[in-house]
């Protein structure tokens, strides 16, 4: 029974593609608009902040054109940088290109992107395709991506290794009703190389050692595969004002799994002023080679005491605000708009403790706790 | 030819017989609700491609955060 009703799914499904061509539909490339934006993250001793710039215009009828570029400014150190190293500072430079061409109902797009900072670089490419049908109320989308990195190490100039990343993307996104529209999306990532973080160590229990633990550098596989899939649902409600829910589901090949759900509320005020509000859930599993404590020295193939791969969940409330402005004398045609987003993130770690505590016996310290207040300040220009 | 499979060709072929009777049953003039800037997925995208980034760098969890987008046919 469960075979037929699998099949009768996925012949539903080809039915609504094989209406696909007789559909009419067509697509829209995205608005016209520039964007000037001041980021700032801060939390855990760690300050992250910069500007940041989006244009995107078209070039005829058929074609737009993006770009994007970013700079964020790393200055402190993170818990974990400070139980083994000093505070640093570092910049890191981000510069995306984006071409979109409209063909028929669809749009095929192209996307180039670098990061670059003192000790790693990444360039990638992605291309894919969104195609509008079913009368425009399918958009289904594909899209592939290959990525190149390389890692170094400060202090280190010996030290170098490269990271391949491949991904790939399917999307659907369908009206259901007059005020209610969902998107399916699922994305494999598929990563090969040193994959660990050069600066990061694993601790081991050290009676010779005076704090009774010492420390040995990380060991990650130098392979991950994952797999994510996300749902989102907004609907239009009976007044003036839209609310969202977004969920995914993430797994990889380390054996970590992660859910988070986030809901979103945009409410307009008036002609002028339009709040938003968030609260978002996001909880994982550890990776299998994560320990905060491992028995002793290379007590397995691979050790992770990244924080990030240990066990969590974190909560993020955010409001936000946006303010049209009115239009300017000299161009007419162009709405300018103010907005200013802030979010405030608690983080929970489950096994993962603060070694920065003294006092206390190996293995016993607290856990670790942050919260992280990340503000976005910027401004928009649709024209 | 297993029972199994002549079930399943049958099925398949019933529920394409059928696919005449599926149209689109929200028209255009109908998406005026959908049109709405507030209804768009990625309002903002510079917020959110650092929205991404904060997340990216302190989850293990990636991707799939993007939408196909359009999909509502207005304009």
């Amino acid at each position: 029974m469960a075979v037929e009703a699998a099949v009768v799914v996925v012949t539903r499904a080809l039915c609504i593609l094989l209406l696909l061509s007789g559909a009419v539909s067509a697509a829209v490339l995205p608005q016209d608009r520039a964007d000037v934006m001041y980021h700032a993250y801060q939390g855990g001793g760690v300050t992250i902040d910069g500007p940041a710039v989006m244009l995107r215009k078209k070039a005829g009828q058929s074609v737009s054109l993006s770009a994007y570029y970013y700079i964020d400014t790393v200055s402190g150190a993170s818990v974990d940088v400070q139980a083994t190293a000093s505070a640093y500072t570092e910049t890191r430079h981000e510069k995306r290109l984006g071409i979109d061409y409209l063909a028929g109902n669809s749009i095929i797009s192209a996307n180039y992107a670098q990061s670059d900072e003192n000790d790693y670089n990444a360039k990638s490419v992605s291309f894919g395709i969104a195609h509008d049908t079913f009368g425009g109320m399918t958009t289904l989308s594909l899209e592939a991506g290959l990525g190149d990195d390389k890692v170094g190490r400060n202090g280190d100039d010996s030290f170098s290794e490269a990271v391949k990343r491949s991904n790939y993307k399917f999307g659907w996104t369908q009206v259901l009703t007059s005020s209610w529209i969902a998107a399916l999306n699922m994305q494999v990532d598929l990563d090969e190389g040193y994959l660990n973080n050069p600066y990061r160590s694993v601790r081991y229990r050290d009676a010779n050692d005076p704090r009774g633990y010492a420390y040995q550098r990380e060991v990650y596989p130098r392979t991950r595969n994952a797999l994510a899939v996300s749902l989102v649902n907004k609907v239009y409600l009976p007044y003036r004002a839209a609310l969202s829910v977004n969920t995914r589901h993430y797994q990889d090949s380390w054996d970590i799994r992660a859910f988070d759900i986030e809901l979103e509320y945009v409410h307009p005020l008036s002609q002028y002023w339009t709040l938003e509000g968030k609260v978002r859930w996001y909880s994982q599993s550890q990776a299998d080679f994560y320990r905060d404590l491992f028995d002793f020295a290379s007590q397995q193939n691979f050790l992770a005491r990244d924080k990030e791969l240990s066990e969590f969940n974190n909560l993020t409330l955010g409001v936000g605000a946006s303010y049209h402005l009115s239009s300017f004398g000299f161009w007419p045609d162009a709405r300018p708009e103010l907005n200013l987003q802030w979010d405030h993130i608690r983080f929970n770690y489950k096994n993962f403790r603060n070694l920065t505590v003294a006092g206390v016996d190996v293995g016993l310290e607290p856990l670790y706790q942050l919260d992280a207040n990340v503000i976005r300040a910027f401004f928009s220009l649709y024209f | 030819m297993n029972k199994l499979t002549s079930i399943s060709l049958l099925t398949l072929l019933a529920t394409l017989s059928g696919c005449a009777s599926v149209e689109p049953w929200v028209k255009p003039y109908e998406r005026d609700k959908l049109a709405d800037p507030i209804m768009a997925f990625g309002r903002h995208p510079v917020a959110l491609q650092h929205v991404a980034h904060v997340q990216d760098s302190r989850e293990a969890a990636k991707g799939a955060n993007g939408s196909g987008g359009g999909g509502c046919g207005c304009n």
